[in-house]
Order: structure tokens, then C-alpha cells, then sequence
């Protein structure tokens, strides 16, 4: 049952990531460009985890963790960039 | 390449990874279909979230039946998730207000009088509305 299940995990997945794909090439505004770049990082994170449990490794679960971080300060850093002018402000 | 599970714990992970690649699809195709930025701010941050949720149970109850012992350190992951997207959403949130993003008409209690509307470009804001971007 789960060499069934998992192909349509799989394509469930895929559809997701490329409507995602699609905001972020349409988004008429910036912010919208911005939280679809953020979905595609947690899109990742989901298709990696499923990916380990296809091929049966445990090594994917640390590179989920790393793109999890990665996309979370890409994020605060570009909307602090569009709320301030810049990102990190000393006084 | 999957011999050597139990059934039930078969169908656990089954229905788990269906779940939250539905969740996810969902949160997608609202992110995708939705007509205003503040209605798209509820599908990736809620639904996309839960949905990574659901897969990363799904990967925990497959490796630890499978093989060695208790396989938890997926669930990082998923807490990481959790406490970082209300963060991002907030902040999204912020900047779009600040921006003054275009609304439609059933985008309730705009305290900030965006500059245009996605249907007519006439319409002032109210400025005693509640919290914004609800």
C-alpha cells in the first residue's frame, strides 16, 4: 500500500510546489513574491522528508532542518528590507 | 523496498502522508487562487504548515517501526515550522499594511485607508475598524 501511496504524496506535492511557482512568477506585489518564496522552502522541507522515506535514509532530515532556518531568515530579512530600507540597523 | 512493516502501522503512515499533501495542495491552491494578499497570507502560513506536520509524523512513524528504536529528531523540523511561520506571517503582515497593499471589498477593518481598491479605487478607509489584516 505504501508504493501506492507514496507516488501520490509525491504528485499531491509536485502540484502544490508548482502552483506555488506559479504566485511567485504572477505576484503583482512584492510581499506576494515573498511568502511564496517562503512556501517553496517549506515545500522542500516536506518533498526531502518524503524523498528520505523512499530511498530509506535518514540523512535528509538535517538538510530539511538547514533549508527550514535558511528560509525562515531569507524571509525576515526581505521584509525587513521592505519595512526599514535596510536590514540590520545599528541605533 | 517496504517488506517488513506491520499493517497497521502501514496504514498509519498511509493516511498521515495523504493528509498533509492534501493540506499542503490546499494551502497551494489558496495561495494560488485567493483575490487579495491577506486572504493569501492564511493558506501557506496555516495549512502549508500543518501539512509538513502531518508528512513529518508520517516519516516518524515509519522509521521507528522499521528500524532501530525511536526516531524523534524529525520532529525539530516540524516544531522549527510551528514557531517560525506565525514570525513570518506577522512580519508579511506589517510590510503589506505598510505598503498599503490593494484590498477587495470583503477584507474587513482597514484601520490603515489603503491607497487603492482591487474593485473600486473610491473607497476610504474607516478609522475606528478593529485590527487589521484579520
Amino acid at each position: 500500500m505504501l508504493a501506492i501511496v507514496i507516488p501520490i504524496a509525491l504528485a499531491l506535492q509536485g502540484v502544490a510546489f508548482l502552483l506555488t511557482v506559479a504566485r511567485l512568477l504572477r505576484g503583482p506585489s512584492l510581499p506576494d513574491r515573498i511568502i511564496a518564496l517562503d512556501t517553496l522552502s517549506i515545500n522542500a522541507i516536506a518533498l526531502l522528508v518524503l524523498y528520505g522515506m523512499v530511498i530509506d535514509s535518514t540523512l535528509f532530515f538535517e538538510i530539511a532542518l538547514l533549508i527550514a532556518v535558511t528560509g525562515f531568515i531569507g524571509t525576515v530579512a526581505l521584509t525587513k528590507y521592505l519595512q526599514r530600507g535596510d536590514i540590520i540597523e545599528l541605533r | 523496498m517496504h517488506a517488513t512493516m506491520h499493517p497497521i502501522a502501514e496504514i498509519v503512515v498511509c493516511v498521515l502522508l495523504l493528509i498533509g499533501s492534501g493540506f499542503m495542495l490546499i494551502g497551494a491552491i489558496g495561495l494560488a487562487r485567493l483575490p487579495d494578499f491577506y486572504m493569501r497570507l492564511h493558506g501557506p502560513t496555516k495549512s502549508t504548515t500543518l501539512g509538513v506536520g502531518g508528512v513529518v509524523l508520517a516519516s516518524v512513524v515509519y522509521f521507528s517501526v522499521r528500524g532501530n528504536g525511536l526516531s524523534l529528531h524529525e520532529l525539530l523540523v516540524s516544531a522549527f515550522l510551528f514557531l517560525t511561520a506565525p514570525i513570518s506571517a506577522h512580519m508579511l503582515a506589517k510590510a503589506a499594511i505598510q505598503q498599503r497593499l490593494p484590498v477587495i471589498e470583503r477584507t474587513r477593518g482597514r484601520v490603515w485607508s489603503p491607497a487603492r481598491s482591487v474593485a473600486d479605487a473610491g473607497e476610504e478607509g474607516h478609522p475606528d475598524a478593529g485590527k487589521p489584516g484579520k
